[in-house]
């Protein structure tokens, strides 16, 4: 099971620009690479993120098997209302991995 | 690794196998050629004392800035045990008494067109061959916060010295149950397991004075030198007084604050009373200044003569090279500056350098009385250096407490024959 780190500001002020961290603890195989007898170790990468506001998407990206393994993304928003951060991974096969942070916007 | 031979005997043999015993003899092309060298530790002092002994016409300068050598091997347990710092120092008496010219000055820069080395006196040397064996620089700043003035308020103490005094002094100023912080780097840096010892050793202060207090270690890397043995001693010796975090745990760090005594990871940051910050390094600034280090930092050299491969006539040693596999390491850098010599002192003879073998032990101490090592031998022959398969090891995990006890012996040994063979 993969483990995930965010960093979201507990409060931020309407209109903030604010930066999120989120890292997830993932093998990201690529399927290029051979074991020490010579078999090819098979592909198994994350292929998506997504980070919605509320609902709403506010960042997403689809990861190719060039992504390093425990991949962190820094990225930003625009801090709007109160409300909740949700941070979701898929990988190749569907399988998903999500977390939550809240902010409070004053 | 141990076995019943003494690393003295390696050593020995090592100086053996280049060829020593043969050169005397060769008659000299040049009847006073003047070699410098700059950095009197462990590369730059042994390089002087075999050029002695393989030229004894020519003329040697040292040029190192303190009358005092302050060696970092041991000093671990200078911090963690109390050992004198003065049992770390070395003065270059010896070498003089040799006949070595020692310039207690600061070279500044190397002007490669004229063959010259210009010294804060404004003594300007020339020389036919120049060694460097500048040692390692840190790289300010590439930690956010991390300065030389911040250095006094979070000890490096990565050169051996006022730095190991400054975070000895403030372990014991501690008070019982506050948290001790150290950052590792990533690799290259000086000395691998280094930071593994330092980490034991201040655990062991911790367990014994301070038991409610703890050590955080925040590093860069997931792996590293020993990191089984390492973690068996731990796991053992101080299950409540030393945490490990790997880069996949958030410990790599991105800043620090000397004013709040924070240390900040991607995702968190975090306070402690003593903070031991080994920053990334570099090669030491003269080797910038001669034009012998590149993109990476560190200095590119053929691995048979330690000729730089960026400047001929200029010869680089010790930490500053890229010299992988071989570790920066007091032992690397002896056995570099014995090569180098026998080289330097071929190529003012008219005969090529020739390929040899070469080796390196780390020990490092887990407790005050066991120590872990690891060896590895090396050849030089082809373009560059490489290990030799099934040669040299480490110490065995499960090891019983005799077999730590008899390492941290060899490791006793090891210290004053590295020592007397560069400092006399």
């Amino acid at each position: 099971m993969a483990a995930i780190r965010l960093a979201v500001p507990d409060t931020a002020q309407r209109g903030e620009v604010i930066e999120i961290k989120a890292l997830i603890q993932h093998p990201m195989e690529s399927g290029f690479r051979r074991g020490s007898r010579g078999e090819v170790i098979p592909r198994n990468i994350i292929t998506r993120f997504e980070c919605r506001y509320n609902g709403a998407l506010v960042f997403a990206s689809d990861f190719q098997p060039a992504i390093a393994a425990n991949p962190i993304l820094t990225f930003h928003t625009v801090a709007t209302e109160t409300g909740e951060l949700e941070f979701k991974w898929t990988d190749q096969n569907g399988e998903a991995w999500s977390e939550i942070a809240t902010i409070t916007v004053t | 690794m141990t076995s019943r031979f003494n690393r003295r005997t390696l050593i020995k043999g090592a100086a053996i196998s280049l060829g020593l015993v043969g050169l005397p003899s060769v008659g000299l092309s040049q009847a006073k050629p003047n070699i410098v060298i700059v950095g009197g530790g462990f590369g730059g002092a042994s390089a002087a004392r075999l050029l002695r002994q393989l030229m004894p016409s020519a003329s040697i300068t040292l040029v190192e800035e303190n009358a005092k050598y302050t060696a970092c091997p041991f000093s671990n347990l200078v911090i963690g045990l109390g050992r004198p710092l003065d049992a770390q120092a070395f003065s270059y008496t010896g070498l003089e008494s040799s006949g070595i010219t020692l310039a207690y000055d600061r070279a500044l820069d190397v002007d490669v067109t004229n063959k010259t080395v210009s010294l804060a006196s404004g003594v300007t040397l020339p020389f036919d061959r120049l060694i460097l064996s500048p040692g390692v620089d840190m790289r300010w700043g590439a930690i956010e916060g991390y300065s030389q003035d911040a250095a006094e308020l979070l000890p490096h103490a990565w050169k051996a010295g006022p730095q190991t005094r400054l975070l000895r002094e403030q372990l014991q100023a501690m008070p019982d149950g506050d948290t001790v912080i150290m950052t590792v780097p990533p690799a290259p840096y000086r000395c691998p397991p280094g930071p593994y010892e330092r980490a034991s050793m201040i655990a062991h202060y911790l367990k014994t004075q301070k038991p409610n207090s703890k050590l955080i270690v925040l590093d860069a890397k997931d792996s590293f030198s020993k990191m089984t043995l390492f973690q068996e001693a731990w796991a053992e010796h101080y299950p409540d007084h030393l945490e490990w975090r790997g880069a996949i745990d958030d410990g790599r760090v991105s800043r620090v604050d000397a004013a709040t005594n924070t240390v900040s990871t991607d995702f968190e940051t975090l306070q402690a009373t003593v903070i031991n910050v080994i920053p990334p390094q570099k090669t030491g600034e003269i080797a910038d200044r001669a034009g012998v280090s590149d993109a990476t930092g560190w200095c590119p050299i053929d691995p048979i003569s330690f000729e730089s491969r960026l400047q001929s006539d200029i010869h680089v040693i010790g930490d500053a090279t890229i010299a992988a596999p071989m570790p920066k390491s007091a032992f690397s850098a002896n056995l570099q500056a014995k090569v180098c010599a026998v080289a330097v002192a071929r190529l003012l003879s008219d005969l090529p350098p020739q390929p040899t073998v070469l080796a390196n032990t780390c020990y490092s101490y887990t407790t005050p009385d066991e120590a872990i090592s690891i060896a590895g031998v090396y050849t030089n022959e082809g373009s560059s250096l490489s290990s030799i398969a099934g040669a040299g090891g480490v110490s065995p995990l499960g090891a019983d407490k005799s077999i730590r006890a008899a390492e941290a012996a060899q490791a006793v040994h090891w210290f004053e024959t590295i020592t007397s063979e560069a400092f006399g």
